[in-house]
């Protein structure tokens, strides 16, 4: 056995991994709290490679360091995606929140397929590049053939930013009352809660989670175009699934196995093959354990 | 109508004087026939017509200063509407009318099938257009000659390139699993076997648009592979590529004309630098190629189509083989295809032993500060 090749692989699946978590996160959350698949999620993370990439191209040309510009562009990516999420929420799921979930699930592709060509007509289908914000830090320097510095700072974000959105559920009012929400709807509004502001609250965080994979996601591997949210939301949502969907360190965990299963598969069969192994691993885990790794069945009382 | 009957006997008079006349010239040196055999009708007519408008401006001109041998040369279109069963009917047509040679035809598989007829007759047939590798390499069509790379020709110049410049014993073959990407690498994987000099480290073909390579960049470090050769489309290769650079890797990066765009170079950015890929070779500066581009525009007042450059190649050195050769006999024009070096507007070319025109086609190009640079 090869281990330093193993470990290379295990790496390699682990940022893999984290790089579907960060946009998994937002996927999970929004099913979590009002059960509908936003299938638009993986084009917020696209609009939000794009919110960067034109802030970071202002700010390079007035000459800011590189700290302040990663920065800035994932604070506008984080606010300008918010709103479009807020806004989604608003035209598309709102007035058929009490319709067949059905009805939603058709709303959301119409709204991402909206995106895709929107973002197609006003900026270009052209691949972009885009700047590598993260620079490469030299202490990382003798780890570089295993793991690159943007891998590192992709692979803590992750950590964080399931940490935080755990506490924000486990432990803050609006985490009390999204869980609530996520329960029972009308019970929670009878109560008090303002379950409007619950929903937008829950986009406009997963918006949020989604913008700053974008920009992360997108400076590591240096381009973009208007198509990128697909696959990566695909690949995302499935790990979601696989995680138990609803879960937010069930997002995580079914990332970063989804991760380990295509790279290891990769590595020790064929990178042919990827897709069809990381599929095959969800049907098993499906079979077994028909609500993801994480997730908690519930059963429908009649 | 006294006035009208007037009018016909003057044009039939004309008429026939020019018939005698013409056949005057006639008998005085047979026209040299260049049949011109494609798609001239139907779907693909847009791939066959400009062929037809290259042989005719290349015919009148050559006409106008005396023709060649001292005979005028004479166009004969014929269609073939790309289709094989109507192809063998077009050919059996031309050599029936007399034709010396054939200019065509447009498609692989009408052209493969059209070959065996004129093959028994001693016919040599010059396709702009055909690239199925099969029709040079087989063997089979020994009086096949084309203006145009063969669908291989890029794995084997990136091959060749590979063993004989850069010298490498191990080599990883990528792919995209797409058509265009797979087709190319898995010709790559078989010249680099049939050339022994070096072994195939890893096959492996990558998922599209997937968002991170380096599980694929992994295994490539671990075959120890000294070049990889990437077989699809730029965004994938500038993702790989920077992947190895992040790793610390130095594996050359060689790969074809779906990377030579500078896109490539944008999206890749440093990591692009010293990266080899192959494209068709610059042709647009050869005054040649102006020149052809604009007697189209001076006869048919409209922009080339398809093939245009590469049939006014054809027509051309068709015709100064004929010249070269000193009449249209088999042996003769054969030796002199293969010989005599003609400028036609793709570059100066003469054809090797399996019909391919050397000159003609690819080159390796390199990123070197930002920009493609070709290779001599």
């Amino acid at each position: 056995m090869d281990w330093e090749y193993f470990w290379e692989l295990f790496f390699g699946g682990l940022t893999r991994g984290s790089i579907y978590a960060l946009i998994a996160l937002g996927y999970t959350m929004v099913y979590g709290i009002i059960e509908l698949i936003n299938f638009a999620h993986g084009e917020i993370y696209m609009i939000g490679a794009f919110t960067a990439l034109i802030v970071t191209g202002v700010l390079t040309l007035l000459g800011w360091n590189h700290i302040a510009i990663l920065v800035l562009a994932a604070l506008a990516a984080v606010v300008y995606s918010s709103a479009y999420g807020y806004t989604i929420e608003k035209i598309a799921y709102k007035p058929l929140r009490n319709a067949p979930r059905l009805s939603a699930l058709i709303s959301a592709i119409g709204v991402s397929l909206f995106l895709q060509n929107y973002v197609l007509l006003v900026q270009t289908s052209d691949f972009l590049p885009f700047p590598a914000l993260i620079p490469d830090f030299d202490f990382m320097e003798p780890f570089a053939h295993i793991i690159s510095s943007p891998e590192i700072v992709i692979l803590i974000t992750t950590t964080i930013v399931m940490i935080l959105l755990t506490i924000m559920i486990k432990f803050t009012r609006i985490g009390k009352a999204m869980r609530a929400t996520a329960q029972d709807k009308t019970m929670a509004a009878l109560v008090g809660i303002n379950v409007n502001r619950v929903v937008s609250v829950t986009f406009v965080v997963g918006s949020a989670t989604a913008a700053l994979g974008g920009v992360l996601i997108a400076s590591h591997i240096g381009q973009i175009n208007f198509y990128i949210g697909f696959i990566a939301g695909i690949k995302a949502f499935v790990a979601a699934v696989l995680g138990g969907i609803g879960s937010i360190p069930g997002a995580v965990l079914g990332s970063f196995v989804l991760g380990w299963t295509e790279s290891f598969a990769t590595g020790y069969i064929s990178s042919d093959y990827e897709d069809v192994f990381a599929f095959l691993f969800l049907v098993f885990i499906l079979i077994f354990r028909p609500a993801g790794i994480l997730g908690r069945s519930t059963t429908d009382k009649v | 109508m006294k006035k009208n009957a007037g009018k016909f006997i003057v044009a039939a008079v004309a008429s026939l004087f020019m018939i005698v006349t013409l056949s005057g010239i006639g008998l005085a040196a047979d026209p040299i026939k260049i049949g011109v055999a494609g798609a001239h009708s139907g779907d693909l007519a847009s791939y066959g017509i400009p062929t037809i408008n290259a042989a005719k401006i290349v015919a009148e001109k050559i006409n106008a200063k005396g023709g060649v041998l001292g005979r005028q040369v004479e166009v004969l279109p014929e269609d073939d509407v790309c289709k094989p069963e109507v192809a063998t009917n077009t050919a059996t047509k031309l050599i029936s009318e007399g034709v010396d040679a054939v200019l065509g035809h447009i498609c692989s598989g009408a052209t493969k099938a059209a070959m065996g007829i004129y093959k028994d007759s001693n016919i040599i047939a010059m396709s702009p257009s055909a690239t199925n590798p099969g029709l040079t390499q087989s063997g089979d069509y020994p009086n096949f000659y084309r203006t145009i790379a063969s669908d291989d020709a890029q794995a084997k110049l990136d091959v060749d390139f590979a063993l004989d410049t850069l010298k490498v014993k191990k080599i990883a073959v990528i792919h995209d699993k797409g058509d265009y990407g797979k087709g190319f690498a898995e010709f790559v994987k078989k010249f680099i076997k049939e050339d022994g000099r070096a072994e195939v480290a890893l096959f492996e073909g990558v998922t599209p648009g997937a968002v991170d390579y380096s599980a694929v960049v992994q295994k490539i470090k671990r075959s120890k592979a000294e070049c990889v050769i990437f077989g699809g489309y730029h965004p994938e290769a500038s993702k790989i590529v920077s992947q190895m650079r992040k790793k610390r890797m130095k594996t050359i990066f060689l790969s074809d004309d779906g990377v030579k765009d500078d896109t490539f170079i944008k999206v890749a950015g440093k990591y692009s630098e010293g990266v080899y890929a192959s494209g068709p070779r610059d042709t647009s500066k050869n005054a040649m190629n102006i020149q052809a581009i604009k007697e189209h525009k001076e006869k048919y007042g409209t922009d080339p189509g398809a093939f245009y450059i590469n049939a006014y190649s054809a027509a051309v050195a068709l015709l100064n083989a004929i010249e070269k050769a000193g009449s249209t006999d088999y042996d003769a024009l054969t030796k002199a295809l293969k010989t005599e070096w003609v400028e036609t507007p793709i570059g100066k070319i003469k054809f090797d032993d399996r019909g391919d025109a050397i000159g003609a086609g690819f080159s390796v190009y390199q990123v070197q500060n930002g920009v493609y640079v070709e290779l001599k």
